[in-house]
């Protein structure tokens, strides 16, 4: 009841805007191809949950795909930097590099170069993970203190269980908050490689509704979109609730 | 038998024309079985010595030999264990866990065969019970005696603490002092604690090793003339005070 009642502000507030959108709707007339009514948006998601499904699925499939695999190219390449200082020096800059092309310039290249399936789409997607995943997780696996390592040395240690007993367990609250940020951005990566070029899934499904002037399936794809985004921030946030059961000494 | 032998020890850190010389020819020797503690100024180079010893400082000049092995070759055996100013435990891992640690990682060796079981050495540091509480559930006090415990779970030949106590309060600090006697009584185990106290190394030291600055070097092993079994109350003593006022002028002496 009081975590019910915490929300209850935001609850409201969320209720008051989309009255009000209702009312400025209706009492000033706004076309429908301009901006739709919530209760037009509403019967897009009664008449056409059809076809919202059907290109929800395949976002879906690339965002999933493209967090997984983008994060664990990320923690595998940390994991190879704290160990080698020349891995660390030959693709750290290269990696800052890649990150710093916006994503929408890089989408129409590797649409290019791997064609108009879920590949390109996916890669997307795993591409916008993996610089904050990659820059928090190297952090994470450095921050073991240095008393912690010479405990290590004075039970000799190899570097192999340094890393499984110690160093992974401790980078696991910057690997979550990184995750968190990934959860949201692979769903952006996957419809943004949607737009480029593809005939499904929610990117491709607002650029036709916007070309078409289909005002309420827009919105209503872009709400599917953001929940989405929504429901992998809440799952990852979940899973972190059951990993990290102590009190890390980095809390941020 | 000679536990630790330290024979013109020199350390230097640095290079070129920042050298510093941390310590200066020092030797002592320390029997099998004894509790020695370490006092001196601060950034005398007592906790490089105990480092030295431990294989965590390099050795510039000189010699050090546990049980008549190298600092190298002592650690891989296992025979000496470490206890730092931090309990430095795993957050994740409960209590019991913690103590378990040395047994999982590093060279297997049959000597871990006949390894102390971690249910009664929490019990030994008077933690019977707390076994699955996580670190953080704990107090500092508690915290550093699962780190006496983990340090115990090998069965070292020595064991070196370096200030295990200086970020406690006082009445932990007394409580775990007399604690110490006690588990250094049942397990036999040579120790040498470094502090910044002097009662403490008075009331802890069979022999008080006492260095002094820039660079550091042994001014005197004493002999603390004290007679077992040794009780908080002790330090209101004649005897106590006057060793300790000895010990004092010895610091002081520079």
């Amino acid at each position: 009841m009081p975590r019910w009642r915490q929300r209850l502000p935001a609850i409201a507030t969320g209720c008051s805007i989309i009255l009000l959108w209702q009312l400025g709707v209706t009492v000033f007339g706004v076309p429908t191809y301009i901006a739709p009514s919530p209760l037009q948006v509403m019967a897009v998601f009664r008449d056409k949950a059809d076809i919202l499904w059907l290109n929800f699925l395949p976002t879906l499939f690339e965002a999933v795909s493209g967090f997984i695999i983008g994060n664990l190219v990320a923690v595998l390449l940390a994991i190879w930097f704290v160990h080698s200082r020349f891995a660390e020096r030959a693709f750290y800059p290269i990696a800052v590099f890649v990150n710093t092309i916006p994503i929408i310039a890089i989408a129409p290249i590797l649409v290019l170069i791997l064609g108009n399936g879920y590949a390109p789409k996916i890669v997307i997607a795993a591409l916008i993970c993996f610089f904050p995943t990659l820059v928090n997780m190297v952090r994470g696996l450095k921050a073991v203190s240095p008393q912690m390592l010479e405990l290590l040395r004075v039970l000799s240690a190899s570097n192999r269980e340094t890393l499984l007993k110690i160093r992974l367990q401790s980078s696991l609250p910057f690997l979550f908050a990184a995750l968190k940020i990934a959860s949201t951005t692979s769903v952006i990566g996957a419809i943004v490689g949607e737009w480029i070029g593809s005939n499904y899934g929610l990117g491709a499904l607002i650029i036709e509704a916007t070309y078409n002037f289909r005002a309420p399936m827009l919105y209503a794809t872009v709400i599917l979109g953001a929940s989405l985004a929504v429901a992998g921030f809440t799952v990852t946030s979940l899973v972190e609730r059951m990993v990290i059961r102590w009190k890390p000494d980095a809390v941020f | 038998m000679t536990a630790i032998s330290v024979s013109n020890l020199t350390v230097r850190f640095g290079q070129d024309e920042n050298v510093v010389t941390a310590l200066q020819d020092v030797s002592f020797e320390v029997t099998d079985g004894q509790l020695v503690t370490m006092i001196g100024p601060s950034g005398c180079g007592k906790s490089t010595l105990l480092r030295a010893i431990a294989d965590l400082a390099p050795i510039s000049e000189g010699n050090i030999e546990v049980f008549g092995r190298t600092p190298e070759r002592a650690r891989r055996a296992r025979d000496f264990a470490f206890v730092f100013q931090d309990a430095t435990l795993l957050p994740w891992r409960s209590a019991l866990d913690n103590v378990r640690l040395p047994l999982e990682v590093g060279p297997r060796q049959d000597s871990f065969e006949i390894h102390a079981e971690p249910e009664e050495l929490l019990e030994l540091v008077g933690l019977a019970g707390r076994e699955t509480a996580l670190p953080h559930e704990l107090s500092g006090g508690m915290q550093q005696r699962v780190s006496i415990a983990r340090a115990l779970v090998c069965r070292p030949r020595v064991l070196l603490m370096d200030e295990p106590f200086g970020a406690l309060d006082e009445i932990t600090r007394d409580k775990l002092n007399q604690e110490l006697l006690r588990i250094w009584d049942e397990t036999g185990t040579t120790i040498m604690f470094v502090t910044h106290s002097v009662p403490e190394a008075t009331f802890l030291g069979q022999r008080c090793l006492v260095l002094t600055d820039h660079p550091g070097t042994v001014r005197d092993l004493y002999d603390v003339d004290l007679d077992p079994p040794r009780h908080l109350s002790m330090r209101d003593t004649l005897e106590f005070v006057q060793i300790t006022g000895h010990l004092r002028r010895l610091l002081e002496r520079n």
